[in-house]
């Protein structure tokens, strides 16, 4: 059994008095892919977030490769982001440089590497996501698959020991999904990786990771190997893995219920 | 009382902010292209602005000083006095106001919209420090940019004011300039007005680049840093132009 790369102990982090994490235990083990499931809201960009130390916890800790994220200097806090990639829900490239220039960006920031190498490595990453002969275009010309595609070409630029996807499927034809999949799965067997995968993609996911955790309503409600997910008897995993509306899991967001609106009449 | 206290904290939170920014700028003398670019984006671009109006300011002041001139039979101070107009007051001030609707909205918006996207948030994933890499350019880029706007703005002014004092109104040309080299004082009038345009510059600089980076990430907050931007910039540099003056002339 290997080591885990990042612990979090008993997490609380609240958006104003919304409460988003209520204690929440997880640990990922190194060398896996560990997908992190839940309904939409839950908090799950939240916690890549908090992991990359973008965000400070109320209460708890998140340890990373041995170090407290959250009691780290600013100095130690860039060292160990740059052994993590991390692509965003939205790719988040930046709009006034091309393709190219994007995933050249961190090692131009990061490394000394002169710019025959630089090329060749760049054109390497797009050529992994399919998209080599996409490098003169701007972002602005991106669809928003290819952005994500670009952006996940640009996290693995420095070929970090960890990468957190958030929603990387998300608008992806089935031949681009295919090929993402099988991607992210040979980048962590290459590269050594560990990698997190939020994603919605209950068959995709469930055909890549080895861990899986669901959150639901800031608490894990489902933690282990894809096996044991797969044929859990749990009403909660049940219900998401087989996308059911009725369940403990709430598809509402919570407040007064739809009959107490309609009855109030127009505020 | 409460609107006391935000405003407060709001200008805290800027002033540790300008820290950041200031403790930024060193490491640009290694990227210097960086800067070049943004005074190309916030310099440049707002140039023909300034220059246009610039021409018309000073064709106006002409106009003006000419007749009420003219009943003296002083004339032939008329572009020494435009000359002081110009340089002390309304080169710094009107071109600081320019600059803050022209570059200071646009700093902000683009800003924003970094924050927004999450362009920002991905920079600090790949362990690159925003404030260093896009908000100290910008910042430094609007410092550089502004003496050198509001430089050129009071010269187009005394060119438009020559235009039409000697070509169209008959004011002696030689009188023009040699009244402008004998009143007008380097170091009194016009040091007095570059200092006033670099303090602009740093204010609407700053303020920009605080509203952008603070806004609410969405289309809406965007939008309303962009005004308070314009908003907030104008009123500081007149409010400073009074506070500067006082000091320059008592
Ligand atoms: N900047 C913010 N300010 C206040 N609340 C926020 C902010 N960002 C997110 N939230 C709240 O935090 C909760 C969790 O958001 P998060 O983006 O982490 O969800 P998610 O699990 O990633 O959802 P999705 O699957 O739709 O991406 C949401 O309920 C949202 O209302
Ligand atoms: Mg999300």
């Amino acid at each position: 059994m290997s080591d885990p790369l990042v612990q979090i102990h008993d997490l609380h982090f609240s958006r104003g008095d919304k409460k988003i994490f209520d204690g929440i235990d997880m640990e990922i083990r190194s060398g896996r892919i560990t997908a992190v499931m839940g309904p939409s809201g839950t908090g799950k960009t939240t916690l890549l977030k908090l992991i990359g130390g973008q965000l400070k916890p109320d209460a708890g800790e998140i340890i990373v490769d041995g170090q407290n994220v959250h009691q780290l200097k600013r100095a130690d806090l860039y060292r160990l982001r740059k052994k993590m990639g991390m692509l965003f829900q939205s790719g988040a490239l930046l709009t006034d440089l091309s393709v190219f220039e994007n995933i050249a960006y961190p090692l131009r920031e990061h490394t000394n590497l002169n710019d025959a190498l630089i090329r060749n490595m760049v054109l390497l990453k797009l050529q992994a996501v399919g998209l080599s002969a996409a490098h003169g275009l701007m972002p602005a010309e991106l669809s928003g698959g290819m952005a994500r595609r670009v952006a996940l070409a640009r996290a693995l630029a420095l070929d970090p020991m960890m990468i957190m996807y958030d929603e990387p499927f998300t608008g992806q034809d089935p031949i681009s999904l295919g090929v993402l999949v099988k991607l992210i799965r040979e980048t962590n067997q290459a590269l050594k990786l560990t990698s997190i995968l939020v994603s919605h993609d209950v068959a995709e996911t469930l055909s890549i990771a080895d861990d899986v955790k669901i959150i639901s309503e800031g608490k894990v409600v489902a933690d282990g190997t894809r096996d044991d997910i797969v044929q859990s008897e749990s009403p909660w995993v049940r219900q998401f893995i087989d996308g059911e509306a009725d369940g403990p899991v709430p598809f509402h967001y919570p407040g007064a219920s739809i009959e107490q609106q309609l009855l109030q009449g127009v505020a | 009382m409460k609107v006391l206290t935000g405003m407060l904290t709001r200008l805290g939170r800027a002033s540790l902010f300008l820290g950041k920014v200031m403790a930024g700028i060193p490491q640009l003398f290694l990227r210097f292209g960086l800067v070049v670019k943004q005074v190309y984006s916030v310099g440049v671009q707002t140039l023909f602005i300034t220059l246009v109006a610039g021409l018309f300011v000073g064709m106006v002041l002409a106009l003006q000083l000419y007749y009420t001139l003219s009943t003296f039979g002083a004339t032939d101070t008329l572009g020494m006095l435009v000359d002081l107009s110009l340089v002390r007051e309304l080169g710094p001030v009107v071109a600081a106001l320019l600059f803050a609707g022209r570059a200071g909205s646009a700093l902000t918006a683009e800003i924003g919209l970094m924050k927004a996207t999450e362009q920002l948030s991905g920079l600090e994933m790949m362990a690159v420090d925003p404030v260093e890499r896009i908000i100290a350019p910008r910042f430094l880029a609007g410092v550089i940019s502004m003496p050198l706007l509001a430089a050129m703005f009071s010269a187009i002014g005394i060119l438009g004011a020559y235009s039409v004092g000697v070509d169209l109104l008959g004011v002696d040309a030689g009188a023009f300039w040699s009244q402008i080299q004998a009143k007008v004082d380097f170091y009194e009038d016009v040091l007095n007005g570059v200092i006033k345009s670099f303090v602009f510059g740093c204010i609407v600089s700053w303020i920009a680049v605080f509203e952008g980076y603070d806004c609410i990430p969405t289309s809406e907050g965007v939008a309303r840093a962009t005004t308070r931007t314009v908003v907030y910039s104008s009123l500081a540099v007149l409010a400073m132009d009074f506070v500067l003056t006082a000091i320059m002339y008592n």
